[in-house]
């Protein structure tokens, strides 16, 4: 009996390939928290927690999570942007657990922007 | 399954381990756990990133972020700034040069722009001590197809069809090799993976092996199945501490994992890999002498024929193929000869690794496609001269290469042309030399290396080479006699033609292209007794210029043998016969009083 068969090692690597996609920067979406001093002290970090915990529960492997500072609207932190390629990003506000499980849903699954939560489309021009 | 939303590629090659990197991982380790970030931020110690000039080196994924020359005390501020708040370091980021704008993103850097990499395709993406990461990209796929879909003969032509020729120093093409050994009579049958590299300034195959260990192995195992071979050997030299730990862990995963050993996949098919360690003799390189040493003798070439796809380890047929050539391997079964021979020039296919080294601005590893030009290696990625120095030679292939001149620069890089300027492609050294370089003087520089280390079986090699080094050295002491440049190029040609291996075959390379290129700086050495670099101290003399000299004692207090003297606030004294020409004084002078025609020869 062979340790590891060919069919074996086809599952052992697509199973392995989902671990280091990450390493790609490719991906259908790209979440920003923002994690400026505002955000942290207003619960950015558990934001990041539940997002991160989302993504693995659904096993979605394609979905960039990453930090950005301080966006400017502290009152309103717990912030994210959700940049989808070829739309315009969206910023959500007054962010919660249960409004980031929402927003998986409907936004980066459904493609639908939850308006409720949404702020703005589009980014401040940089120079 | 796990999930990290970053992941930092720390570059663990031995230069950066060198340049303190696994430190750098533990502080990396204690600030991601104090910010709390252990189960989102994941670090990947790699194998050789290539830019070591610019060790050590750190690649945020998935933003591409490329940060360098850290320091432990950067390390804190750079996990809360970027990794915690998401503000990317700006000061921890890349700039040509002083001046000029960042560039935050790998890709976007001319470094790495132009490379092509297939040899080198995992460097700095993987921990090349889990087996899982390379299967992860893909690997031991190819061993799979070859083991399963494809006969000896569709092997060996699939590598025919690529145009791969040996990455060793010689070229010979590989799918005929094969061809060869696979031919031989006999049951038992061998091969080996040299990776004795020793020329001076290359580290091609020990990146390879620390960055990317498995690449190699699956490249053995489809060779083995095409060759009709069952057992291997790795030869690596013991001076490669880190290749070795990593060849090894990766030989032994290989091992637990079923892909090495009896019945590979299931195939039927046994093959078993061991790893030998050389002493670290640069004769060791060549295939001959290799096998000895694994036999256990004393490493000596032996005449060739018999060649080793006839009679090699212990009188079995033998294949010996360079680290690279096997690394090589997978990715041309993967994607098919065709598409290898599609890169690179008529004779010479695919991609090439060298190392980038001397003065150039950015020494390190670079993989690119065949025909490339040397000016495309040493001024788009290399970044050019440093200090604004001019661009003089650079000496391909090591010791048994040569030195190509400046109006050779446009030469496209193959094995053909190469050898038609008279140099070689060798293993894939590529030291750059400056308008600082004395020709002469690199000459009997590489030929005291090649003295040192050859193996004294032949004579043309053990005396010629003794010969050659005592010329030269006599040449840049200005004791250099009329008719010592063509008694040179007479005892090359000797050497050339009676040596036994490729060593002495080889050692008269830099000598013969130095004069072909630099003659006129052998005349200045033995007519007018110059050096025309400065390079060469029996020819130079240091001197005070009183004029500019303000009488500082900064040279004074340098001056290791008490030959400058005078005081303060007037111009000092050099006393020539207690100098020994060391250059501190040049060094610290801040007046140019030591510099320019202050050193001149007689």
């Amino acid at each position: 009996m062979p340790k590891l068969t060919l069919d074996e090692l086809k599952a052992l690597r697509d199973k392995a390939k989902e671990s280091i996609k990450t390493r790609d920067g490719k991906g259908r979406a790209k979440i920003i928290v923002h994690m400026g001093t505002c955000g942290i002290a207003s619960g950015a970090r558990n934001i990041m927690n539940s997002l991160l915990k989302e993504l693995e529960e659904r096993n979605i492997t394609d979905v960039i999570v990453t930090t950005s500072g301080c966006a400017g609207l502290c009152s309103h932190e717990p912030m994210m942007t959700v940049e989808i390629p070829g739309k315009p990003p969206v910023k959500y506000i007054d962010l919660t657990e249960d409004k980031v499980k929402k927003i998986m849903v409907e936004h980066i699954l459904g493609g639908n922007i939850v308006v409720d939560y949404a702020l703005a489309f589009g980014s401040e021009t940089v120079y | 399954m796990k999930r990290y939303r970053t992941h930092l590629l720390l570059c663990t090659g031995t230069a950066c381990v060198s340049n303190n990197a696994f430190n750098i991982k533990k502080s990396l380790e204690i600030e991601i756990k104090k910010h709390n970030l252990e189960n989102e931020v994941l670090i990947v110690p790699t194998g050789c990133n290539g830019f070591c000039e610019r060790g050590p080196i750190l690649v945020v994924q998935p933003d591409g972020i490329f940060y360098q020359q850290l320091k432990e005390s950067d390390i804190p501020y750079l996990v809360e700034e970027h990794f915690l708040k998401g503000r990317p370091v700006k000061k921890l980021m890349y700039t040509p040069s002083k001046g000029e704008e960042v560039i935050p993103k790998m890709m976007d850097i001319e470094f790495f722009k132009h490379q092509i990499l297939i040899a080198l395709r995992n460097r700095g993406r993987i921990d090349p001590e889990e087996i899982e990461e390379y299967i992860a990209n893909d690997g031991y796929q190819s061993m799979g197809k070859a083991l399963f879909e494809m006969t000896p003969e569709e092997i060996i032509n699939e590598v025919k069809i690529s145009g791969l020729r040996g990455r060793g120093g010689a070229g010979f093409p590989t799918g005929r090799k094969w061809e060869l050994c696979r031919a031989s009579k006999g049951d038992v049958k061998y091969i080996i993976c040299n990776a004795d590299e020793g020329d001076p300034g290359a580290y091609m195959d020990r990146s390879i092996l620390e960055a990317d260990p498995h690449s190699v192995i699956e490249g053995m195992v489809i060779g083995a199945k095409a060759i009709g071979a069952h057992k291997g050997f790795v030869y690596v030299r013991d001076e490669y501490p880190l290749a070795l730990k990593r060849i090894s862990i990766a030989v032994e995963k290989a091992k637990d994992y079923g892909l090495l050993g009896e019945d590979i996949l299931g195939s039927g098919f046994d093959f078993d890999l061991k790893i030998v360690r050389g002493g670290g003799a640069f004769v060791c390189g060549e295939e001959t002498a290799l096998m000895q040493s694994i036999e256990g003798k004393v490493g000596r070439p032996t005449p060739r024929p018999p060649y080793p796809a006839q009679k090699g380890l212990w009188g079995k047929p033998t294949n010996i193929n360079n680290v690279e050539t096997w690394a090589n391997i997978p990715v041309i079964i993967a994607r098919g000869g065709d598409w290898f021979s599609r890169i690179g020039t008529e004779t010479s296919k695919g991609t090439k690794v060298f190392s980038l080294v001397g003065k150039v601005n950015n020494t390190g590893l670079v993989e690119v496609p065949m025909g490339i030009t040397l000016r495309e290696i040493i001024y788009n990625i290399g970044g050019g001269i440093p200090n604004g120095k001019k661009f003089k030679a650079v000496q391909t292939g090591g010791p048994s290469g040569g030195c190509i001149p400046e109006e050779l620069i446009d030469l496209p890089v193959d094995y053909e042309q190469l050898t038609k300027a008279g140099a070689i492609m060798g293993s894939g050294g590529l030291i750059v030399m400056d308008e600082d370089t004395c020709m002469v003087d690199v000459a009997k520089y590489f030929v005291s290396f090649l003295e040192d280390e050859s193996c004294g079986k032949c004579v043309p090699c053990r005396s010629g080479i003794r010969r050659m080094r005592e010329i030269l050295t006599r040449i840049t002491q200005g004791k250099g006699k009329e008719g010592d440049i063509e008694l040179l190029e007479e005892l090359a040609e000797t050497i050339k033609k009676a040596s036994l291996c490729g060593l002495g075959q080889t050692a008269p390379n830099p000598v013969l292209s130095t004069i072909r290129y630099f003659r006129d700086e052998y005349e200045a050495h033995i007519k007018k007794k110059r050096c025309p670099a400065l390079v060469c101290k029996d020819l130079i003399i240091y001197r005070i210029i009183p004029e500019k000299c303000t009488g500082c004692r900064r040279c004074v207090q340098v001056c290791p043998t008490g030959a400058i003297t005078g005081p303060k606030a007037q111009p000092h004294n050099l006393d020539a016969s207690k100098c020994i020409k060391c250059g501190a004084c040049y060094e610290v002078c801040r007046f140019d009083a030591i510099a320019g025609d202050a050193i001149y020869m007689e």
